[in-house]
């Protein structure tokens, strides 16, 4: 008993001297804001599955059982992300950016598509991360494909928003952040009318990872000068990936723009969502590894159509939320914060198509057999 | 089989990944922005989901 006590001590010592180590070389070797991003990313991670803070599964809670806790803790580490950015945005605009994207008729299927797909795979764009850090097979078969998605649809990006979209319209400065603060607190009232009796309110412990996601996504913020994002991160990984391996990307408007072509050329390590990516996963690991009895779940017996199911819906979350402009994390959670009007058409398309993933995820064959 | 192989072939996979990456394109620390974009004077110009390529 003492010796599996001082065994699991040394491994979680261990763990936090890993990802102290990790931080501190690619601070040194990188440079100081690419090791304090992968610190964020860790803490996200650490958040997200240590609290068990998520997306996917508070929707689905609220279409299955009506159960608004998840959401509402959503929404509320929104607004604590929105009362900070939006005066830092109106004061350091040349330094900080928002989540600012067009509405369009892409982006608004794309939404639904992903709400579909992250339903089926019950994975997000941070829950696969998370997910698969954790050792969830279905999140990490499917985190190739999201990357490739996520690389072919930034490459025919500009083919889907030729097919019309708006100017960007950005809600800002004082009037904005009420009107933000006000949509929020709309929403939260109609889930709050919808919910089954004896639902409850957020938990402490899902307030705490409000608090603690609405933190770290500040961080980001300040330290990267951009909101957090996630797929981003993915397709850059895919383009480097097809570049290396022959293909020309000249040919795509999204890849030969300047931006995004001398960023192929760069390291991923000094890419803010690629390392908020990796420290996501890399935290998801080290929460996972640190529990008791954390890793030693069996896999679940799922058939094949199942596998097959995961690869499709993998590459359509990655398609679809660069279509989307962004997942449920750069479009819904950063472009609401931020005062993207998109991130609300972005809500308001996918989660009907949530709902739709929920119905198909059984028929998929993705609910384990027991 | 159980989580602790599912887990360990994720973190593995990106760890290779990086440091395929990292021996293709060495990063080079004297070029690093400043530790904080905020205050920093220097616009950003990451990478983003929402952003256009214009």
């Amino acid at each position: 008993m003492a010796a599996a006590q001082t065994g699991g001590a040394l491994g979680r010592g261990g763990l936090i001297a890993a990802a102290l180590a990790i931080v501190a070389i690619v601070a040194l070797f990188v440079g100081a804001r690419y090791g304090l991003l992968l610190a964020i990313g860790l803490g996200f991670g650490v958040a997200l599955e240590g609290l068990r803070f998520g997306f996917a599964g508070p929707w689905r809670a609220m279409i299955l059982r009506r159960d608004p806790a998840g959401i509402l803790a959503q929404l509320l580490a929104i607004g604590l992300v929105a009362i900070v950015a939006f005066p830092l945005l109106a004061t350091h605009g040349a330094e900080l950016s928002g989540a600012a994207a067009p509405i369009g008729w892409a982006m608004a299927g794309g939404a639904f598509v992903f709400g579909m797909c992250m339903q089926i795979v019950l994975g997000c764009g941070s829950g696969t991360l998370v997910n698969a850090g954790s050792g969830n097979p279905v999140s990490l078969l499917a985190l190739p494909f999201f990357a490739v998605g996520s690389f072919a649809g930034s490459y025919n990006l500009l083919w889907w928003t030729d097919l019309g979209s708006l100017p960007i319209l950005v809600l800002e400065g004082g009037r904005g952040l009420a009107i933000t603060v006000v949509l929020l607190l709309a929403v939260a009232a109609v889930l709050m009318l919808l919910a089954a009796p004896g639902t409850r309110m957020p938990s402490g412990r899902l307030l705490v990872a409000a608090v603690a996601v609405a933190a770290l996504a500040l961080a980001n913020l300040v330290v990267g000068g951009q909101p957090w994002g996630v797929v981003y991160g993915l397709g850059l990984w895919a383009a480097k990936a097809a570049s290396t391996l022959g293909m020309d990307l000249s040919a795509s408007g999204f890849w030969a723009a300047p931006n995004n072509a001398a960023r192929l050329g760069q390291s991923v390590l000094t890419d803010v969502t690629s390392l908020t990516n990796l420290g996501i996963v890399a935290g998801a690991f080290g929460v996972a590894a640190w529990r008791v009895g954390g890793l030693s779940q069996p896999i679940p017996k799922l058939p094949a159509r199942a596998w097959a199911a995961t690869v499709v819906a993998g590459f359509l979350l990655g398609y679809s939320s660069r279509l989307a402009f962004g997942c449920n994390v750069g479009a819904f959670f950063s472009g609401i914060s931020t005062g993207s009007l998109h991130g609300w058409v972005w809500f308001a398309m996918a989660f009907p198509g949530a709902a739709l993933g929920v119905w198909l995820r059984p028929i998929l064959g993705l609910e384990a057999r027991r | 089989m159980t989580r602790r192989m599912t887990a360990f072939l994720a973190v593995a996979g990106l760890a290779a990944m990086v440091a395929l990456d990292v021996a293709g394109a060495p990063p080079n620390p004297y070029q690093a922005p400043p530790m904080l974009a905020l205050g920093s004077g220097v616009a950003a110009s990451g990478g983003f989901c929402g952003a256009l390529p214009n």
